[in-house]
């Protein structure tokens, strides 16, 4: 079974400024699956993510990817940071930003070589910006800019991939787009891990969940995950999330008897 | 003659300057070249007083060092010991100017001379004073020019040889971190590079206006284009355009050089910004497709 392990998290627990933002996380996930990271408002996804990226310092606790330290499988691993975590009136184009998937330790004082701008070229055209190849990114839509980092990640050609809430802002073609791409690389055999916040569309995106809030809820399936006590036990006392809750139980066919829904 | 070799040696200042600039612009860092260029003076008075001697290479050296330990305290006050941001900098360069000021005041005496006005507001006038002259008669240029030219070659070395790894830092350092690329060093490294400007300018334009060197040229150019490249080649051709402009205006009306170069430089800035708006009113759409050619 540990082959089947993509990424693993044990004992993690990080904090800032006195609160824990997250609590002794424990658990593995599989490989080849769209996984999705739940959660309200600062329950720490952002965190546990760059945990695993190696960007933030844990309190205690390791993880490891493909049974290996992070620096030892870099090139296997792919971030997709949050598109407003940079300035976007950056002087650069779709192809510069691009490329950026292609630095490497070894050529980072080199200059790119065909096969780099190959794969770049490839990867923009995975993503259709193709006509907007040259386009600084300034002037593209914010759905466009969400697609260009995702091109920047598959420029990486990575195994795994760790993106912060692509569905943030964009536009329904970019959504599409975005989906079709995921399910290519699941074919692939990539695995996806994706944080996300809108639970109304959880289950038409994921096969498989992680249900956060500071400590783990739950993870597994989305029959496994998506339960009234999983989702009121990481939302609490949200009354608008509540309904949200609901209405979600519904969707996915779950029993459900009125009377018990206190709204 | 001696014209010629300010308004050569004040190009290379605002070329050093404009290059670093505009990625402290791009960085959303101005101030931090500020403190910089204020806060090298500890170094700058320590290696005088090591060295005994105003053209020794330990100047450069000590200078360097106190601009990279500049960023490490201000980063170190902001990240670790959670003080506000431009708080961190206010304290860090305030403090380290004021020891470079008692140092100069009682510390460093006998041969060494530096004094607080030639710090704070340079004299170009005087660069041709000190002069290389080789074979007794041969006479090369002032000193100061030869400074800069050798800073503006590092300068250009550096920036053109890790271009990729400051391009990362400033778009999105914590991807380079995702890379495994240490950022810190790169970071580190610019802020060396800062230091260098501000120390081999401070005696040619002060510590006070080096700052528009750095900052202005590299914000009209970000106001024009759209391209990383060219925008550090607007940047260096507009600091020498206000450098030419700004020698004859100051010569004409017999005011401060740098005084009139950094005005002038300003003024650029705001006839640049005001064209801007007003092609921005009159048509968008035409100014984005001007935008996307530049």
């Amino acid at each position: 079974m540990k082959n089947q392990v993509s990424v693993e998290v044990h004992n993690l627990t990080v904090s800032y400024d006195g609160g824990p933002v997250l609590w002794d996380i424990d658990f593995e996930l599989p490989q080849g699956q769209i996984i999705g990271i739940i959660g309200p408002n600062g329950s720490g996804k952002t965190t546990l993510l760059k945990s695993i990226m190696g960007l933030v310092e844990p309190s205690s606790g390791f993880v490891k990817i493909y049974d290996k330290n992070l620096d030892d499988v870099r090139e296997r691993v792919a971030y997709v940071p949050q598109r407003e975590s940079v300035d976007w009136d950056f002087p650069a184009s779709v192809f510069d930003v691009v490329m950026m998937g292609r630095y490497r330790k070894k050529n980072l004082l080199k200059r790119t070589n065909k096969a780099d701008v190959e794969i770049v070229n490839q990867s923009i055209e995975k993503v259709g910006l193709t006509e907007f190849k040259n386009r600084q990114i300034s002037q593209l839509s914010g759905g466009q800019q969400q697609r260009v980092f995702i091109a920047r990640a598959l420029a990486q050609k990575a195994d795994l991939y760790l993106m912060d809430e692509p569905f943030v802002g964009v536009d329904a073609a970019t959504e599409s787009s975005i989906l079709a791409l995921l399910q290519e690389m699941k074919a692939d055999g990539k695995t996806v891990l994706i944080i996300h916040h809108d639970l109304q569309t959880v289950s038409e995106y994921f096969d498989y969940l992680v249900l956060l809030n500071t400590r783990l809820i739950a993870k597994g399936n989305l029959q496994e995950v998506l339960t009234k006590e999983n989702l009121s036990n990481a939302y609490g006392g949200q009354l608008t999330l509540l309904s949200k809750v609901v209405d979600l139980i519904k969707k996915t066919e779950f029993p459900i008897r009125e009377k018990d829904v206190d709204l | 003659m001696n014209d010629i070799f300010i308004i050569l040696t004040a190009s290379l200042v605002a070329i050093n300057a404009s290059i670093l600039g505009v990625f402290l612009v791009l960085r959303k860092m101005s101030m931090v070249g500020d403190a910089i260029s204020h806060s090298v003076l500890p170094g700058i008075v320590v290696a005088y007083f090591l060295s005994g001697d105003r053209t020794s290479p330990l100047l450069l050296i000590g200078a360097a060092l106190t601009g990279v330990l500049t960023s490490f305290l201000i980063n170190w006050l902001s990240k670790r010991a959670k003080i506000q941001g431009d708080a961190s900098i206010g304290i860090t360069y305030t403090f380290l100017f004021a020891i470079g000021m008692i140092m100069i005041a009682g510390g460093v005496q006998g041969d060494v001379d530096i004094d607080m006005e030639c710090v704070l507001y340079g004299d170009i006038a005087l660069i041709n004073l000190d002069k290389v002259i080789v074979d007794g008669n041969l006479y090369l240029g002032p000193r100061a020019f030869f400074i800069e030219g050798f800073a503006t070659i590092i300068i250009a070395l550096v920036v053109r040889i890790g271009f990729k790894g400051f391009k990362l830092l400033s778009f999105n350092q914590d991807f380079g971190w995702s890379l495994g690329l240490n950022m810190n060093k790169w970071h580190y490294m610019m802020m060396g590079l800062v230091s260098l400007v501000t120390v081999v300018s401070f005696e040619v334009v002060g510590a006070i206006l080096v700052v528009g060197f750095l900052i202005i040229p590299a914000a009209t150019a970000q106001l024009i284009t759209l391209k990383l490249k060219r925008m550090m080649l607007l940047a260096s051709l507009l600091g020498v355009l206000a450098v030419l402009i700004g020698y004859y205006f100051a010569v004409y009306l017999n005011v401060s050089i740098t005084g009139a170069m950094v005005s002038v430089s300003g003024l650029i800035f705001f006839v640049v910004l005001g064209l801007k708006q007003i092609k921005k009113k009159s048509n968008s759409s035409e100014f984005e497709a001007l935008s996307t050619e530049l």
